[in-house]
């Protein structure tokens, strides 16, 4: 007679834990490797993974489901700017101090828009969203409605050369994707992500069970909206230019994250990591089509909410519940004491 | 008496905010579905508006005649055959499935029209105004008022006082319990949606007649319709007009301070309506 | 013998995972009162509700004179002549008593029942009209929702615990109704915990537990014994 356990890691967890490992040391190698085109789409793709792992720890476990994190994204581009520009921070020390600032901001936001239900919370943070694009279009210091580049003076001071600042860029874009899905995961494996789990499952039970569903929800809120801005810093540090159209672009921010989310599969911390490998794909081969590929997007997320709810990655778990990140705790020993 | 013109201006452009709010009002009352998707529906019936009314050689006001039933069987069918499937105690699917549909609307348009902006033409009716006195009122702005007060009103008689109505309400209440008396919550909820875009095909041309628009004009109106809901008060649709009176002042008020400001100015009233008086001004009683 | 007007035949249900009813057989003759009994827990409900549509089953599951109708949407159950007065009564809280009765008639089916009926089996009904279902008592309550039943001119009228909750001089004036509804060729099928209560108006009695009938037959030759066997399962 074997002894039950309890563990959270599994065969398949550990190898692709070690495979993830040896996968990071390739990429953090990728400045020796890979072309300047290459490298540029890498830095994208990190970035769009952190983007896509935020929002669905927002909407796929806090239920926060928001169409206004473009808000963040654009706040961070544009606090990164004035960090650097006015105050005359190193580019390294702006993106934590937007950081900061995309938080602080986000506190006050969410005691307001918490009053909004559900979908028409979604339209709530839409409105936010749209009140920082009008903000920042009055604010003239930074190029008003046309927007503004980033000054070579700050350029430089990233690193002389064009290859040290692309290489550079780049390892920020893969550590900032580390980071992120690190702290979601982290957070998830805490008592405030049990918490949040039960939340999700259960919003009655867990209520009776003593959990503060609104403190956590906001503590959820604003560590994403935090991340989410240092995400924007380096978006609009990649870009060198910024202005109010496309710092707060719902398409580039929101929509496409979303179907990255949805198609990957929502709720899973695989999902969003698959959904964004899966969007690039696609991208790169149809980015000829202009518009009918955004169309594409939209038929395909759809066709997957109605018919394969749970994503990619629901498809090709399947029962069994497979999980790449060791997050659930899994008894061990039952079915050996079935046989 | 600037002032005064701006506050009148600005309770009459309420009137076209509230017809963009009534039919997202209506769908969230009989079937809790919020439509992302609601904006680009505006705008798309002011470009099939702007088809028929070429294409024919129509007044836009007659080519409603056209758009209205059009958005209306539109909306039927969309009920029928892709919202329904969401519809559930899960909010994610309903909301997640409008919000692809916004995203392929607009991206349509744009493939269909391109980006340029486009305008219904009214004929002289744009242009014409009557004086009261020192203020000049513009027919059309006080003919969209009254079409918004009239459906509106027709409505409220719709829900409180017809059959079809009782089956809203019924369904609203209890789908499954309305699924007993023989009402198929398919159908109920297909022509449910149906009405919405009747209105907003309404809405949508007279958008098309006020200002010009482009394909990309949908998600400012989606949310105008949506503050002015808030501001009213969930469930109420004489507070919906309210609303949207409340929220047309404040941007024609803010654009005279700034013309940057119209916009932000409407965004900002409502977010304070939102802190102080969160369940909107007007609140259904029974609520 | 005359064939049934309903027939059920290895009936399973299920709520996600969990089985609720096993191969449950019946049948309900035209005119005839059949009497569910059974604990709490039993699937008394779930049989109510697989019956009305609102659950799902196999098409042959369920016969209505015959036709399989296992598989139809409760909307077109109910327009073949099957009404369900609900457990809990569940009426339209947005809508007046009045109301309330005109939704339960709207498929427009012909037959005996109007709301002059109605208000004439219930005048405390006529009374409160054009108040909210929901201010009524519970007493008055059961009436709106048996009486919106009865608008549908239903030939099978199924009663779900309609005495539950309510005080037992009211419960004692609904039964006392209850001949007068179901004297007009009308079938029924009641809905009880209370064994006693459920025998008085019955002539046919099906006792379920655990999801399994346990016990089935006339209403009258069937010992006290055998029925609380069936219905305990001691």
């Amino acid at each position: 007679m074997r002894d039950l356990s309890v563990s959270r890691s599994t065969p398949a967890s550990t190898l692709a834990m070690a495979a993830l490992g040896a996968a990071l040391l390739v990429m953090f190698a990728a400045p020796w490797w890979a072309g300047r085109a290459e490298l540029r789409l890498f830095g994208e793709i990190f970035l769009y993974m952190s983007l896509a792992t935020l929002w669905n720890f927002l909407a796929g476990y806090a239920g926060l489901v928001s169409v206004g994190q473009q808000a963040y994204v654009g706040l961070g581009g544009y606090m990164f700017f004035a960090a650097t520009m006015f105050w005359g921070l190193n580019p390294l020390l702006a993106l934590p101090v937007a950081a900061l600032i995309g938080a602080a901001i986000s506190a006050p936001v969410a005691a307001l828009i918490f009053r909004l239900r559900g979908a028409y919370f979604a339209i709530g943070t839409w409105v936010v969203a749209e009140v920082f694009l009008l903000t920042f279009a009055q604010v003239t210091s930074l190029g008003g409605g046309s927007g503004t580049s980033l000054p070579v003076g700050v350029v430089k001071g990233l690193s002389e050369s064009r290859d040290g600042r692309e290489a550079l860029i780049y390892w920020l874009a893969l550590g900032i994707a580390v980071l992120v899905v690190g702290a979601v995961f982290a957070f998830l494996r805490s008592r405030r992500g049990v918490a949040l789990t039960a939340i999700r499952d259960n919003e009655l039970a867990a209520k009776s069970l003593g959990i503060d569903i609104w403190w956590t929800k906001f503590t959820v809120y604003v560590v994403t909206a935090g991340l989410t801005t240092l995400v924007g810093g380096l978006i609009f540090l990649q870009k060198l230019r910024i202005s109010p159209d496309a710092a707060f672009s719902v398409n580039d921010w929101t929509a496409v994250v979303i179907f990255i989310v949805v198609i990957g599969g929502i709720g899973t911390l695989e999902g969003p990591i698959l959904g964004t490998l899966v969007y690039f794909a696609l991208r790169e081969t149809l980015a000829d089509y202009g518009t009918i590929y955004l169309i594409a997007l939209g038929v395909v997320a759809i066709a997957v909410m109605l018919f394969a709810p749970k994503g990619l990655w629901g498809l090709i778990r399947g029962h069994r519940g497979t999980e790449l990140f060791p997050l659930s705790r899994r008894v061990r020993g039952l079915t050996e004491k079935g046989q | 008496m600037d002032w005064i013109n701006a506050i009148i201006q600005g309770a009459l452009l309420g009137g076209l905010y509230a017809l963009f709010a009534a039919g997202l009002s209506l769908i969230f009352g009989v079937m809790r579905l919020v439509n992302i998707a609601h904006g680009d529906l505006i705008v798309l019936s002011a470009y099939v508006a702007l088809t028929t009314s070429v294409g024919l050689g129509l007044n836009p006001l007659l080519a409603l005649v056209i758009v209205v039933p059009v958005m209306a069987a539109f909306g039927y069918a969309l009920q029928r055959l892709i919202l329904n499937r969401t519809m559930g105690d899960d909010l994610l699917p309903p909301l997640l499935v409008t919000f692809g549909l916004s995203v392929i609307i607009q991206n349509a348009l744009l493939m269909g029209y391109s980006a340029d902006p486009q305008k219904l033409q009214a004929g002289p009716i744009e242009t014409a105004s009557v004086s009261l006195g020192p203020i000049t009122l513009g027919v059309m702005p006080v003919l969209v008022f009254a079409v918004a007060v009239a459906v509106i009103a027709g409505l409220q008689w719709m829900f409180y006082r017809t059959a079809l109505g009782r089956a809203f309400r019924a369904t609203s209440d209890r789908q499954d319990i309305a699924q007993l008396m023989g009402l198929n919550r398919a159908h109920v909820f297909g022509l449910a949606m149906a009405l919405s875009l009747a209105v907003t095909a309404l809405a949508g041309v007279f958008l098309g007649i006020r200002t010009s628009f482009d394909p990309a004009a949908g998600a400012s109106r989606l949310i105008f319709g949506f503050e002015a809901v808030i501001i009213g008060g969930l469930g109420n649709l004489w507070g919906t007009l309210g609303g949207g009176v409340i929220l047309g002042i404040a941007q024609t008020l803010g654009a005279k301070i700034n013309p940057g400001y119209q916009i932000l100015a409407g965004h900002l009233v409502f977010l304070l309506i939102l802190a102080i008086r969160p369940r909107g001004l007007f609140p259904r009683m029974d609520g | 013998m005359p064939d049934p007007i309903l027939s059920i035949h290895g009936l399973d249900a299920h709520y996600g995972d969990f089985q609720a009813l096993y191969g449950v057989d019946l049948a309900v003759e035209r005119g005839q009162v059949l009497a569910v009994i059974g604990a709490n827990g039993a699937g008394k409900t779930t049989l109510m509700r697989s019956i009305s549509g609102l659950l799902r089953n196999a098409p042959d599951a369920v016969r209505w004179q015959g036709r399989p109708i296992g598989a139809l949407r409760a909307d077109q159950i109910a327009a073949l002549g099957i009404a369900l007065v609900p457990e809990g009564r569940l009426l339209f809280p947005s809508l007046s008593v009045e109301e309330n009765l005109i939704i339960g008639g709207q498929l427009g089916r012909k037959g005996p029942w109007s709301l002059t009926r109605i208000y004439d089996l219930f005048p405390i009904l006529k009374e409160r009209r054009n108040v909210p279902a929901t201010a009524l008592s519970g007493g008055q309550q059961q009436m709106v929702a048996i009486g919106r039943a009865l608008m549908s001119n239903p030939e099978l009228l199924m009663m779900d615990e309609i005495s539950l909750g309510l005080a037992p001089v009211i419960i004692k004036s609904i039964y006392e109704a209850l001949p007068g509804i179901v004297g007009e060729g009308l079938s029924a099928i009641v809905v009880e915990q209370d064994i006693a209560k459920a025998l008085s108006v019955s002539s046919h009695v099906t006792c379920l537990q655990e999801g399994r009938v346990s016990l089935t037959g006339g209403s009258g030759e069937l010992s006290r014994d055998a029925i609380s066997k069936a219905y305990f399962g001691v």
